[in-house]
């Protein structure tokens, strides 16, 4: 295996030719840059996302007052700063919409998916670098189509983003025409570049890992963002198809989600959920993998159970397509059905618990450093835990019967999908040196994770109490309940711990915005890890390796006996006395 | 947490609150041992000079332990949900009374059976967003919607289902403590949707019949 290893070297790398700004920056087909591009999309869709969700808790905390700075807005999106309930159905639609579609994805798997894949497998490049380019523009003008809904008469859709029919599939319904309009069809085109994206992550992985880079060598991060990307392949083609009905419903009478029509609105439920809970597993899974790369990097030991990990990644993948009627348990769905959805959705959080036993038989007996990424990696995990514990309750049909539709929910899909963001700035304290060539600052990275830690639980736990004391979501003002009245001060409490968790971002925007053009130069392998990417310059130039890499050995041989150091590359070739280690 | 529960007048709310517990302390338990777990490992093994972190790779039969034993108590508390369930969705008891429902943007029509006891003739009676049933009775109410999805949803009861348009869905209670309790719209139904909601009158055999008196059109 290593004698072919030294004529490959012969090969070289592509000369690296001036570009010039436009087929640099904006016109790129180089994978990394396309990485850059979605992680900052992403991260400018997070401000907007935010912004709506601190309005939102504002009319929450003190229904019906004027918001503080809002006066400016028109009516009839706002009455001189307050809020009516128009607009807050509308900010809570956009704010989901936004942070799955528009900044989770982008981020984790078209941002960092696009960075690592083809340095972690050892590639030049995506297999399909044009496509590559063509998937972020799509995205981008997606982006800018569901941006523009605010800006239409009626302002942006209003039906939740679950867009319910026959809620969704009426304008008069909600009152909102073009916003809703705008919604599917941005939605729409998002799918597209979305495939782009998966069909180029599957054939790239398939095809073109480095010599020596078997399927099981490779890091969990690529094979989460491998299992994610045929996930998408498999899911969105339904939603799409799904929108497109919706959209004939709202633009031609179609009635495929209407009765008087001959349609049947849970029909939307079911081809929604079949793409929405494959979904929930495309947002987490990457996080999933990062977390667990950046565990065995910072404790210095090697994944606990790696094979276990990959396959329940991949049974993950399978029984996410069977559990999404458990979104329906009080739909009027037939009660067998609740029932069979009750078991499978039980089968799939056996992988789940799975993992978090995993990560934590890595950090047992290892050398922990608690550096920024290792912590944001631990705040994953802190989290993914108490949201797959309360999924339990909802699992459970007859608990799920008081929950649905509660802060309970909500709690639970925070801890799941705001619980992402950890492992989103895990990877980026990570990577950020190679993709940047700088380190960013250890103490501040530090006191963000304290702050975010903090303001998250203090915004997020007290949610579960909401939920059990019957608080519905989706109200605009719980103050007209009576029986809700006792839990008016937990929402003022929220709502203070979600403005603080907004503030606490401030060191991460100094951080990161200081660190791209101060931050101390990185070198290839500042945190001495194993995987291929820290083996290329910090950034790597077009064409990633100088020699393409041949693999020796796993992902994970931290403080192997082979070696003195505690990291053991997988493309170091060791002396003949030490092939034993191949084997791994 | 779970004394924030709003109190629970139904038959079978005690069952849902009682597997609700159970969850809660098998959760709470899961939490407390991971939790405390991962802080003594942060703890014990934090970096230390000279100490080099253990080579391995990881231990099939812990690795069987862990996956069985959260498969055992998943499956379980799925037995445990089957028959509370079937007897909520499944099995409803006789009626004593009947009324229907039906859910539009931003009320609930009650339409109450009237002295023949049927719904849908001459002297049916129709209120909007006050239902007032007897204690201690079997209530069956047919639940519409003229517009959009709405969910009938009764905290006190533990009940919820939604109301889908084009369908009847037949829901049952029996509430055993007289009293008003609240019956928000939990479904997002449009910009009214906040504040949908009626009340749910729950009266002593000799109030309600007064009620009855009063309110239906005599035979």
């Amino acid at each position: 295996m290593s004698d072919t290893a030294t004529s490959h070297a012969a090969h070289g790398s592509p000369a690296h030719r001036e570009l010039g700004f436009w087929r640099t920056y904006v016109f790129s087909t180089d994978h990394k840059m396309i990485g850059r591009q979605f992680i900052f999309l992403g991260l400018f869709m997070l401000i907007i996302g935010g912004l709506l969700a601190m309005m939102m808790r504002w009319e929450l905390a003190w229904p019906e007052t004027e918001i503080p700075l809002m006066s400016w807005v028109p009516e009839p999106y706002m009455y001189g700063g307050i809020l009516p309930p128009q607009t807050y159905n509308a900010f809570f639609t956009m704010h989901a919409t936004i942070m799955i579609f528009f900044v989770v994805m982008p981020i984790m798997v078209g941002g960092f998916g696009n960075f690592l894949i083809p340095l972690m497998i050892g590639a030049g490049d995506m297999a399909f670098p044009k496509l590559n380019m063509l998937s972020f523009w799509v995205g981008f003008i997606s982006g800018l189509v569901m941006l523009s809904s605010f800006l239409v008469p009626g302002g942006p859709a209003a039906s939740g983003w679950t867009a319910y029919a026959p809620l969704s599939a009426v304008p008069a319904f909600t009152g909102v025409n073009w916003g809703q309009h705008l919604w599917i069809i941005s939605l729409i085109i998002l799918g597209i570049s979305s495939l782009m994206g998966s069909i180029n992550y599957i054939t790239t992985i398939v095809n073109m890992r480095a010599q020596g880079m078997g399927y099981f060598r490779m890091p969990l991060t690529v094979w989460s963002l491998f299992i994610t990307a045929i996930l998408l392949l498999l899911a969105l083609p339904v939603l799409t198809a799904a929108l497109a009905m919706l959209l004939f419903d709202r633009m031609f009478g179609t009635s495929f989600f209407l009765p008087q029509g001959g349609g049947e609105p849970l029909l939307w439920q079911h081809l929604f959920w079949f793409f929405g809970h494959p979904e929930v597993y495309v947002l987490v899974l990457p996080a999933m993998g990062v977390t667990s790369d950046i565990l065995s990097t910072f404790s210095r030991k090697p994944i606990f159970g790696y094979h276990a990990m990959a396959f329940s990644m991949i049974s993950i993948a399978f029984l996410s397509f069977t559990v999404w009627g458990h979104h329906m348990f009080v739909s009027g769905m037939n009660p067998l059905l609740g029932t069979a959805f009750m078991m499978s959705t039980m089968v799939i959080a056996i992988p789940s618990a799975i993992k978090v036993f995993n990560w934590l038989g890595t950090l047992w007996g290892g050398s922990i450093r608690l550096t920024s990424p290792m912590l944001f990696a631990l705040g994953f995990v802190s989290n993914f835990l108490i949201g797959g514990l309360s999924g339990i309750f909802m699992a459970a049909t007859p608990v799920d019967i008081f929950i649905h539709d509660t802060y309970y929910i909500v709690a639970h899909f925070h801890y799941i999908v705001a619980g992402i963001i950890f492992a989103l700035f895990a990877a980026v304290y990570y990577w950020f040196p190679k993709m940047f060539g700088r380190m960013m600052n250890e103490p501040l990275g530090k006191l963000h994770f304290v702050l975010t830690y903090i303001f998250f639980n203090a915004t997020f736990f007290p949610m579960h109490i909401l939920g059990v004391g019957g608080h519905m979501r989706r109200i605009y003002n719980p103050t007209q309940y009576e029986f809700l009245q006792p839990l008016q001060g937990i929402n003022i409490f929220i709502t203070v711990s979600a403005f603080l968790l907004g503030l606490s971002q401030l060191p991460f925007v100094v951080n990161f915005i200081g660190s791209l053009f101060a931050g101390k130069k990185a070198e290839r392998n500042p945190w001495l890890a194993n995987t291929l990417e820290w083996s290329a310059a910090s950034p790597p130039p077009h064409g990633n390796y100088d020699t393409p890499p041949v693999v020796y050995r796993g992902a994970y041989e931290y403080s192997s006996p082979e070696v003195k150091e505690d990291w053991l590359p997988q493309n170091k070739q060791l002396g003949p006395g030490a092939t034993a280690a191949r084997a791994h | 947490m779970m004394s924030w529960l709003p109190e629970d007048v139904s038959t079978f709310g005690g069952e849902i609150d009682r597997l609700f517990y159970v969850i809660y302390y098998i959760t709470g338990a899961a939490f407390l041992l991971v939790t405390a777990l991962m802080i003594i490992f942060l703890i014990m093994y934090r970096r230390r000079e000279g100490r080099r972190a253990t080579y391995t790779h990881g231990n099939t039969t812990l690795e069987i332990i862990w996956t069985v034993i959260p498969a055992i108590v998943f499956i379980s508390l799925s037995f445990a949900s089957v028959s509370t369930w079937g007897k909520i969705k499944a099995h409803a008891p006789p009626p004593d009374v009947q009324l229907q429902v039906t859910a539009k943007q931003f009320n609930w029509e009650i339409v109450y059976p009237g002295p023949d006891g049927k719904i849908g003739t001459e002297d049916d009676v129709q209120v909007d967003n006050d239902i007032h049933v007897p204690v201690h009775k079997v209530v069956h109410v047919i639940l519409k919607s003229k517009d959009v999805i709405h969910s009938f949803f009764l905290p006190n009861l533990r009940l919820k289902q939604d109301a889908v348009p084009g369908k009847d869905i037949l829901v049952w209670f029996e509430a055993v403590k007289p009293g008003k309790y609240e019956l928000p719209c939990a479904e997002l139904c449009g910009f009214g949707h906040s504040g949908m909601r009626g009340w749910l009158y729950v009266d002593s055999p000799e109030d309600y019949a007064k009620w009855v008196q009063t309110t239906w059109p005599a035979k």
